[in-house]
């Protein structure tokens, strides 16, 4: 998604200069939200058995986190500083609503599977934590990148830990069998704690573990 | 950023609630029509599906499939009222707020190309944190069950929720609602092991007691009513 951007018109200023860059592929590795900074772990665990609905949740919070940052973003000099957090919420709650409201009309099934899911993205910490760490402080155009980052990188993890949940857990793949029936016969099951939400901790851990053994310069110094 | 008084905080306060709140009900009225079709069309074909038409497209069809009537619980039919336009759950509270008012409920007839009839029910009660419902596939006997569908709004996974699976689905095919003597007595979900030589009950759910109590009275409820239609229906002649 970043490359398409890269390409897009430039004018006397990079639109998208090493900075901006920086904004959208920080979040996908060192400054990953799920992986190094742990927020918005409850839905990963929660909505990640079947690649479909993941993907559908991906894409809503990206939208979420990226127009809320854009949002407030035009809002930050206005906003009172001591009604600051309420009108966050407020701006978040309506995208939201939005999201559900338009699964509701045109994705009916994947929003009954994704259910109280995606009611749920308003306490997503990662939308909040983008909102007051950087949204209130930068630009707009900045922030609506690192918006879509931190989406990116919360759909990136929460897609990988699907991929393996409905790989091992129904021998599916965005509901396609992929492991052949040839393997059932000879004796091969299913792994039902893939099923469960505790079968995502195992998956998001590998990933930190993998992650973490490729970046050294992410542990931290004794 | 400018320090403000309180009167710069309640006036922009309320210029952000006033746009979210104009934005949100756009968004609710103008999406309202595919929404409300996207319930219709689950509702259609779940009761499709109980007599086997599960075709992407049998929904469309709907109307010619089936034919939809309304009855009262005095098993009178009313007419005037489209069945798929009943709103079964909200009957029932009018019902429990006013005990004068009789309960209408939506009932379809279904001929397969054999020319046996099936009545395709409706029912609705309530488990332990919410709405439930299902679908029931009576046979023309008015006796046999042929198939059922349940449904929740929001009760627990893994216990109450269970309802909805096929695993406790299927154990309502080919139980009977009247016994030897052609009284009603429905079919009950209650503890225990549960096989054909027991036709008045299934298999409870382990853990999900109040949602299996609630499945028990909403069927024997609603099921009574609709059996004072079909009795009379059978008595007179064939429907239809």
């Amino acid at each position: 998604m970043s490359d398409v951007l890269v390409q897009s018109p430039v004018e006397k200023k990079p639109l998208l200069g090493k900075k901006e860059r920086k904004l959208i592929t920080d979040p996908l590795s060192d400054n990953n939200p799920v992986t190094i900074q742990v927020l918005g772990i409850c839905s990963a665990l929660a909505v990640t058995t079947q690649m479909k609905p993941t993907m559908v949740m991906a894409l809503s919070v990206t939208a979420v986190v990226a127009l809320s940052n854009l949002v407030i973003s035009l809002m930050r000099n206005a906003i009172p500083p001591r009604i600051r957090i309420i009108v966050q919420l407020t701006v978040v709650s309506v995208l939201v609503i939005l999201v559900d409201q338009i699964l509701k009309a045109y994705m009916y099934d994947i929003s009954k599977q994704l259910s109280v899911f995606v009611g749920l993205i308003i306490t997503n910490c990662i939308v909040m934590g983008r909102l007051e760490a950087y949204a209130m402080g930068n630009k707009p155009f900045p922030s609506l990148l690192d918006g879509l980052g931190n989406g990116f990188g919360y759909g990136a993890v929460i897609l990988t830990v699907a991929f393996f949940r409905e790989l091992l857990g129904s021998g599916k793949l965005f509901g396609f069998k992929v492991i052949p029936d040839a393997l059932y016969e000879a004796g091969y099951v299913n792994n039902g704690l893939m099923m469960i939400p505790a079968g995502a901790l195992f998956v998001v851990a590998c990933y930190i573990w993998v992650q973490r053994s490729f970046a050294k310069h992410l542990e931290e110094k004794e | 950023m400018s320090s403000k008084g309180n009167s710069g905080t309640i006036v922009f306060a309320l210029v952000v609630t006033t746009l979210s709140a104009a934005l949100l009900a756009a968004a609710a009225t103008i999406l309202k029509p595919a929404q409300d079709e996207n319930v219709l069309k689950e509702k259609q074909q779940n009761i499709l599906s109980l007599v086997g038409l599960n075709g992407p497209n049998d929904y469309k069809k709907f109307d010619q499939l089936v034919q939809g009537l309304v009855i009262d619980q005095e098993g009178q039919q009313v007419q005037g009222v489209e069945a798929l336009a009943l709103d079964l759950a909200l009957e029932k509270k009018m019902n429990t707020k006013n005990p004068a008012y009789k309960v209408r409920y939506p009932m379809y007839v279904y001929r397969d190309p054999s020319g046996r009839t099936t009545y395709l029910l409706q029912v609705a009660g309530t488990g332990l944190w919410g709405p439930i419902w299902g679908y029931l596939a009576l046979n023309e006997d008015g006796n046999t069950l042929r198939s059922a569908i349940f449904d929740h709004k929001g009760e627990t996974p893994g216990l109450g929720a269970e309802i909805n699976t096929d695993a406790f689905e299927q154990q309502f095919i080919n139980k009977k609602l009247l016994n030897e003597q052609g009284d009603f007595v429905s079919v009950k979900v209650e503890k225990g092991k549960h096989d054909a030589s027991m036709p008045h009950a299934v298999d409870a759910i382990s853990g999900g007691t109040i949602t299996s109590n609630g499945v028990s009275k909403m069927l024997e409820q609603d099921l009574a009513c609709y059996l004072k239609y079909i009795r009379q229906q059978s008595t007179q002649s064939l429907p239809l």
